[in-house]
């Protein structure tokens, strides 16, 4: 039902209808506002688009909602990208002085993606994703998203679907926004622990002291691996794939062929492979093979059960996406042109449940605008906000409500509404602090 | 309740607000009042205190018992305050705590405004303070540590032993070394994670909420962080506003001075005036001259010539080992004439600048021979120069090349090399001394190449005059606002005039 067919060959007629009648202005500018405590927070924005034709512009700015929306129906872009806050409009950026120009925040933002696991991933490779592999992800965002609450301290994450073969993270807390590139790039590479390009195939390295953000995202790994390694991905299954996984285990140093670790887990678990077909079973043995060699020889390789779960499931990020204050990175709610899939955020509630092929496309949105859904319910705070808002809004409030894109904004506004909480929060505290006792 | 958080006023406060603690972050300038004399003195002593610093950090491990020692002694002989009581106003021979502290807060900030003009000086001059702010700040003991950072709003609690214990585990986990004893036993400081980026970038520390839980004894490098960060921004601010200070005559010369920075001996009053022969020169310049001497006399001897940077560098060099100006012109006329010169271009043009150099021409200034930081500092040398320091302005390869060639042992190559690469040029000749002599140490702090002949006869066996030589000059370096104070005046009034002497020889 979702997929109803896409062809980007109709994205000229589609978009600006999006544009006009479903894209989530209202939020999205709420968002990017953060509560008007910093002047001029949306105003400084910078937005990059891509037209028809592969045509880019950058340091488009807005100074209102109004503005972000007619200039947006006007140059229907075909990807959307948001950059820094600047300390000027950065459509103004050639008239300030040289050198004054600067990018001051951003949210912390971090992009995983698919291709970058093709080294590991047998079902599909390069652009393509499938269910089996998308467990990927699941797994990235449960160890991301568990280490940047619990021990960087954030709370206001936004987890996107970037449309095609992976997903990003906005972390909007004003601490996040505010960090330095030296700080982006520190929490980037606390978080890395797959190192290593193609000329490196051990890229997994654990060594004690187990540091206890390891230990934790391993419970996570470990919880997915069975059934999506030794089962879906079969990386035990067939003799090449079985010497993928053995060519991982660390080199024998040592001159004593006692002490020839990884030289004796290879020929005994060949030996057993011969024998035993049954994957986990395999695996059960490589993973009794390392412990038991574990405590005879002293040195190294303890954990090399541990390392190829990393190496195999371990969320890839890419530091430099995460480290420039002036990155630019697709905007939620924005289409992708291949796909035509809408950049929806995540609900984490539902994270093991969601499928990147269930996400709605602008042919399905645009589709279900013109008839209505059997199932359409009106809420019932919407008589309260017809009041309020211009007709025009109010039909486009109706309007995505009759799609499916009306979950996502849901998810979007909760995310929205934590955030505008916990700045009520913050301001009681501080003006506490200030009021004469 | 009226929360003012705007800064002290310090009008002639009492004593205890303003130096409650020995150490502090520089954070305030002085505001006091202080005589030109308090004022030099205060900034010629605390550059002794961090060129000890310096030294020291080269020739010993930091924080081991004899950097300790000798630390310590520094201290105690220039009254600076390093370790004591937050209240202990005794008086200690004279000299109170709060005069001590005071010294260290005004003397700090007349050095920014001497060392804040280069990135050469401003490097040195952060990392030395550094080095003594990190010495410091370890002698401290523990509830002093965390009530200085507290005073200076970095707000890094301690963690408390509750929660500790619910951490133990993972805190253990967190850093290589750590044993449960350790987590119980010593301090754990929450740190925000942003002030502690090192650590957090290579996972070599606890995380939670956003607060890296550091070990008391990571704690100085995140505060030393903190400190290099202050400085180097007040440092960039200082040099912004230098012009108005430069413009104050009574100032400008000792700042300059300051930063040319040789507070020893000025090798001006020569003891041992006629005692060296010409003929001695060769031999001399193998034996006891220091290495960029000997490379100006090969070259003197080889090329017949020397352009007005060597000649300059090497002449007054031979002044303060005790050629008369007699001998002087009788050396460059000898040697000068075996190349293109003739000897009356020799006696119109090359002669006059020797006289010059006697103080026997023109403003008749008796010029004192170069320190090495002036030779390390002012003037490099370019294609064709001989001059400056072959530590400092020679590619490394000649250097070890040029060692080779006088017999150096590998080792000993090696040895001089590595302080070269850490920018220790003094420490470095000091070390070819050492080597030359066959001396473990050679028992002085190298600041003169003047010195460097001195010590070297006297270790080679020179007579009772030069022995006398080196007593004057010991001396001179424990007083040296009392016995260089004339000779400073003409150092400043020397420095003034190199300008003219060198514009006027510019085509050499």
């Amino acid at each position: 039902m979702s997929n109803s067919d896409y062809d980007p060959a109709c994205l000229p007629d589609l978009l600006p209808l999006y544009y006009r009648r479903l894209f989530p202005f209202p939020q999205y500018y709420r968002w990017l506002s953060y509560g008007g405590v910093s002047k001029n927070y949306f105003q400084n924005r910078e937005f990059s688009f891509t037209l028809k034709d592969d045509i880019y512009v950058r340091y488009q700015s807005f100074s209102t909602q109004n503005e972000l929306e007619k200039e947006m129906q006007k140059m229907v872009p075909y990807k959307i990208d948001i950059g820094a806050v600047y300390s000027h409009r950065p459509s103004q950026h050639n008239t300030v002085k040289s050198g004054t120009f600067q990018a001051l925040e951003k949210e912390l933002v971090f992009d995983i993606d698919m291709t970058d696991y093709d080294d590991v991933r047998r079902c599909c490779s390069a652009a393509d994703i499938c269910s089996k592999c998308w467990t990927l992800m699941t797994i990235a965002i449960r160890i991301l998203d568990r280490a940047l609450r619990e021990d960087f301290g954030f709370h206001h994450l936004l987890w996107v679907y970037s449309g095609r073969r992976g997903v990003h993270c906005w972390v909007c807390d004003e601490a996040a926004r505010k960090l330095s590139v030296a700080a982006r790039s520190a929490v980037a590479e606390y978080l890395s622990l797959v190192k290593g390009g193609e000329e490196t195939t051990r890229k997994v390295v654990l060594s004690d002291p187990i540091h206890p953000f390891i230990n934790h995202s391993l419970s996570v790994v470990e919880h997915y691996f069975p059934q999506y390694a030794i089962v879906e991905q079969d990386i035990l299954g067939s003799k090449e794939s079985l010497d993928k996984v053995l060519a991982l285990l660390p080199e024998d140093i040592l001159s004593s062929p006692k002490f020839h670790l990884t030289a004796h887990i290879k020929k005994d678990l060949t030996t057993y492979c011969q024998k035993v077909k049954n994957p986990m079973e395999r695996w059960g043995e490589l993973c009794s093979l390392v412990e038991h060699k574990k405590s005879s020889t002293k040195k190294g390789g303890q954990y090399i059960d541990k390392e190829i779960m990393l190496q195999y499931c371990y969320p890839r990020l890419d530091v430099n996406v995460s480290k420039g204050v002036n990155h630019l990175l697709k905007s939620p709610f924005s289409v992708h042109p291949k796909t035509g899939r809408i950049s929806v955020p995540i609900d984490l509630k539902e994270l093991n449940t969601f499928d990147p092929f269930e996400v709605p496309t602008i042919s399905l949105i645009c589709e279900e605008l013109e008839k209505p859904r059997a199932d359409e319910v009106e809420d019932e705070d919407m008589k309260d906000k017809e009041n309020e808002q211009d007709a025009g809004e109010r039909r486009r409030i109706r309007d995505y409500k009759r799609t499916s894109l009306a979950k996502y904004v849901k998810v979007f506004d909760r995310f929205l509404e934590t955030m505008a909480r916990s700045r009520k929060g913050e301001m009681l505290k501080k003006s506490d602090l200030q009021k004469d006792f | 309740m009226q929360f003012s958080g705007r800064r002290k006023k310090l009008i002639g406060s009492s004593q205890n607000d303003l130096y409650d603690h020995c150490l502090q972050f520089y954070g305030q300038p002085p505001l006091d009042n202080i005589s030109l004399t308090e004022f030099e003195n205060f900034a010629v002593e605390r550059l002794k205190l961090l060129k000890t610093v310096e030294n020291l950090g080269v020739s010993y491990v930091r924080n081991s018992d004899q950097y300790s020692k000798k630390l310590e002694a520094e201290f105690l002989s220039l009254n600076f305050p390093y370790r004591t009581e937050l209240d202990d106003r005794k008086v200690q021979a004279g000299i109170s705590e709060y005069e001590k502290r005071r010294k260290d807060h005004i003397s700090h900030f007349i050095l920014r405004l001497a060392y804040c003009q280069t990135e050469d000086l401003r490097r040195w001059f952060i990392q030395q303070e550094m080095d003594l702010f990190r010495y410091r700040f370890s002698c401290l003991p523990s509830k002093h540590k965390t009530d200085f950072l507290h005073k200076n709003n970095l707000k890094y609690e301690t963690v408390s032993a509750e929660e500790k214990k619910s951490l133990k585990d993972k805190l253990i986990n967190s850093s290589y070394g750590l044993s449960g004893i350790t987590v119980e036993e010593y301090d754990f400081y929450k740190v925000p994670f942003q002030d502690a980026l090192d650590l957090v970038r290579t996972r070599k520390v606890y995380l939670l909420a956003g607060n890296a839980y550091i070990p008391h004894q990571e704690i100085v490098a995140i505060v030393l962080n903190d400190f290099r960060t202050r400085l180097s921004k007040a440092l960039a601010m200082t040099a912004r506003s230098l012009p108005a200070v430069q413009s104050d005559e009574r100032l400008q010369p000792l700042l300059s001075h300051l930063s040319h920075a040789y507070v020893g001996q000025d090798y001006s009053i020569q003891k041992n005036i006629g005692k060296i022969s010409l003929e001695q020169i060769d031999a001399l310049s193998g034996k006891s001259f220091p290495l960029c001497m000997r490379h100006l006399h090969k070259a003197l001897r080889e090329n017949h010539h020397l352009r007005h940077g060597g000649r300059m560098q090497y002449g007054l060099f031979l002044k303060g080992i005790g050629l008369t100006l007699e001998q002087a012109l009788q050396f460059w006329r000898s040697e000068f004439v075996k190349g293109k010169v003739d000897a009356d271009k020799f006696d119109k043009a090359y002669a006059y600048s020797v006289r010059h150099m006697f103080g026997k021409e023109g403003k008749r200034t008796d010029y004192t021979p170069y320190s090495c930081m002036k030779v390390i500092l002012s003037n490099p040398p370019s294609q064709g120069d001989y001059h400056g320091c072959p530590f400092r302005h020679s590619d490394p390869e000649l250097l070890k090349q040029k060692l080779q060639s006088y017999k150096i042992s590998p080792s000993g190559i090696n040895q001089v090399l590595e302080l070269v690469k850490g920018m220790h040029y003094q420490l470095a000749c000091q070390k070819y001394f050492e080597l030359t002599h066959s001396v473990e140490d050679a028992g002085f702090s190298l600041n003169h190449p003047n010195q460097y002949f001195t010590e070297s006869q006297k270790l080679l066996g020179g007579g009772r005059d030069i022995k006398k030589e080196v007593e004057m000059s010991q001396r001179s370096q424990e007083n040296p606002p009392n016995i260089s104070r004339p000779s400073q005046a003409n150092t400043k009034q020397a420095h003034e005039e190199m300008g003219d002497l060198d514009s006027f020889f510019q085509d050499e």
